[in-house]
């Protein structure tokens, strides 16, 4: 019975293969970590539809949990098989992923990595994902405009985890440059001597660690009036923490990300400002370039000074200051994801 | 013996007046210092936690001050510990019986997603939402329950599947987007009860931190001065001695396994409080965090050894480093790093007192 499913459903494939290259029509792939996240979901959706318009015949697949390589090893190699002309991808482990995209490139597929980038990144022949270090200058800069003079400031930094991934000290270090405070070494949180920092702690960008992590900071200073969240959950937790002890309209919050409940938190007021990212656009702009590679064989260019394409970054307040655009939370929510 | 000393007696009687006289009895050789407080610590094992507890509080309110010691600070580590310690209070149920129970935050993460659902999203009175929480803990813990005692599997393997299953779930329910605070509080306010409390001295105790409390204390009290609790104890120490003893032993522990369950769905309803919205990403890592508290308080993972309340002096000893390591400056890696530490030495304590009855 199963045998007999399966043997029906090859034979499907085939003939939806066959049919495909009868009709010269483009196919191209679409893998992410999970079906679950609103992020990937956004993905997916922003990839379908531009797919549907462009008139590619898009498969999408995805991990069960995020860190399932075995899934998206299988999935990678269907669309070799399948013969599709590129596959987009978010890598659940940037460098376990590399010898079957390596493979995928070498059978002439056009492989981009969305979101994630491959550890090097030149694995796949593009990257098109946020400039998080940007994201993170934007809502830093916002913060010192907002503020004025910022030599009282008081900044708690909601940093994600221990182990400091690449997305976790790029905005961090991102915020305090946009903020103005001298960053030491770019690439490691925590090594800043800057007087005006109260502490960090980690929040594994959840509103249970969020909380927690401001409860402890206001623990080493209650002054605190800057908060940097990692992203938007963790951003909720930490205004609870104030809340509980009457300090929210002490401290201002940034944080970053774009979800619809955290734009949906700055139309209520407790995230001051935040950097939204855009899924849905590194979706499309990734199914416009297999179609453009499939066309004529050109490969997508890096943003400039970048080694990604920066598919962009918008910040999102209520309360726009000078020099630094911003759209309306009002505005943000038909763009927001999940 | 009547015939002892008989003058028509044979000869090795004569011998027998002369013979030791005691019957069996313990050694009572003087003791060294160590050894007492072996013993002492073998007949008090909720003593070692209570110690660590003092020493800890002591200790950090030497070197990070006043901060540490004020009442406010205190109260915070209460709130802090609440959740897992609820969570431990189920754990130690399960440890108890020898079992391990991996699924507990899962349980617990998936009955709040439940609750808040129904509640907030599609309006069903809170109250009615709570009671489908508690009746869905309490059904995933006997299904916890039901594959440890009927289907035979190891608790350890039945927990990391269910563990699993529940994530899934609530991943699948919430879409993995938290419900946020503000609409709890327009449409479900009692689900953040626990959230709420009062001033003390300073101190800011919320109801959450008393539920806590007095959930180990009621526990205590089952597993103490009830048959159920004693038979808990008795099928967790030896469950083939306690099966020829009479008792039921498949029985109490599904009962434990359910009880588990529903102590998770109440550790729901303060988690809501305690973070505010329902978040289906938090608490990944309950469960360990669980099982260190249980550890950490000196209650056996062989079963049938230590006291409920153990758990309690146990999550505090965690919430009292973290918040002592914290405020002298430690960085994030050295207080996990601590933490491990913390739990390889309880356990070697442990071993070194269970030597006593060898």
């Amino acid at each position: 019975m199963m045998r007999k499913a399966a043997l029906l459903g090859a034979s499907v494939l085939a003939f939806t293969a066959l049919a495909g290259a009868a009709s010269a029509e483009v196919s191209a792939c679409l893998i992410t970590k999970t079906d679950t996240n609103p992020f990937f979901v956004k993905m997916k959706e922003g990839a379908t539809a531009k797919a549907e318009e462009m008139g590619i015949q898009l498969s999408t697949y995805a991990g069960k949990i995020d860190g399932d390589v075995e899934t998206q090893i299988a999935a990678v190699e269907s669309c070799i098989a399948g013969g599709a002309k590129g596959i987009l991808i978010t890598p659940s482990d940037s460098r376990a992923l590399a010898p079957v995209v390596g493979q995928a490139r070498d059978a002439g597929l056009l492989v981009i990595a969305l979101d994630t980038p491959f550890e090097p990144a030149d694995t796949a022949d593009a990257t098109f994902a946020t400039d998080n270090f940007l994201a993170g200058e934007l809502i830093g800069k916002w913060a010192a405009a907002k503020m004025g003079d910022t030599s009282g400031a008081k900044i708690a930094l909601l940093d994600l985890n221990p182990s400091e991934v690449s997305v976790d000290y790029l905005r961090d270090q991102g915020f305090l440059t946009g903020f103005g405070v001298d960053v030491k070494d770019p690439k490691d949180i925590g090594d800043e001597d800057d007087p005006r920092i109260v502490g960090n702690d980690v929040t594994n960008g959840n509103e249970e660690g969020g909380r927690t992590a401001m409860e402890n900071l206001l623990q080493k200073d209650s002054g605190v009036n800057v908060v940097y969240t990692i992203n938007e959950p963790a951003a909720a937790g930490a205004y609870e923490a104030l809340k509980a002890v009457g300090l929210e309209s002490q401290a201002m919050i940034v944080s970053v990300d774009g979800g619809c409940p955290g734009v949906q938190n700055v139309a209520d007021g407790v995230i001051g400002a935040t950097s939204m990212q855009f899924p849905l656009l590194m979706a499309s702009k990734g199914v416009e370039a297999i179609a453009a590679f499939a066309a004529d064989g050109t490969k997508p260019q890096n943003s400039e000074g970048l080694d990604f394409f920066n598919t962009g970054v918008t910040l999102v307040t209520d309360e726009p200051v000078e020099g630094v655009p911003s759209i309306t939370s009002e505005e943000a929510l038909h763009q927001c994801w999940g | 013996m009547s015939e002892t000393g008989s003058p028509k007696g044979q000869e090795f009687e004569h011998m027998l007046g002369q013979s030791d006289k005691r019957v069996a009895q313990f050694d009572d050789r003087p003791k060294g210092l160590v050894e007492k407080l072996q013993h002492m610590l073998h007949g008090n094992p909720t003593l070692v936690p209570v110690i660590v507890l003092v020493a800890a509080i002591v200790v950090f309110g030497l070197v990070a001050g006043d901060r540490f010691f004020s009442p406010f600070n205190l109260s915070l580590i209460l709130q802090q510990v609440s959740i897992i310690g609820i969570l431990a209070a189920a754990q130690s149920l399960i440890v108890l019986t020898a079992g391990i129970d991996l699924s507990v935050a899962a349980i617990m993460v998936l009955m709040s997603v439940i609750a808040g659902n129904l509640a907030v999203y599609m309006g069903v009175p809170p109250v009615l939402a709570l009671a489908v929480a508690f009746a869905g803990g309490t059904g995933a813990g006997l299904m916890n329950g039901f594959l440890v005692t009927k289907v035979k599997l190891p608790p350890f393997i039945t927990t990391l599947g269910t563990w699993s299953i529940f994530y899934a779930l609530n991943l699948w329910l919430s879409g993995a987007q938290s419900i946020r605070s503000q609409d709890i509080d327009k449409n479900a306010p009692l689900l953040k009860f626990w959230g709420e409390g009062f001033a003390f001295f300073g101190a800011k105790v919320t109801y959450g931190s008393l539920l806590m409390i007095a959930v180990f204390l009621g526990l205590w009290y089952m597993l103490n001065k009830t048959a159920w609790g004693r038979h808990v104890y008795a099928v967790g120490d030896d469950k083939e001695a306690a099966e020829l003893a009479g008792i039921q032993a498949d029985r109490v522990l599904l009962s434990v396994y359910g009880m588990a369950g529903l102590v998770c769905a109440i550790a729901a309803w303060a988690a809501i409080g305690r973070v505010g919205s329902i978040s289906p990403q938090s608490f990944y890592e309950g469960n360990l965090q669980s099982i260190t508290a249980v550890v950490v308080g000196g209650i056996s993972l062989f079963g049938g050894r230590g006291s409920i309340l153990g758990a309690l002096f146990g999550a505090l000893i965690v919430g009292v480093f973290q918040s002592g390591l914290r405020l002298a400056n430690v960085d994030v890696l050295w207080q996990v790093f601590a933490i491990g530490w913390l739990i390889i030495i309880a356990v070697a304590i442990d071993q070194w007192i269970r030597k006593v009855s060898k």
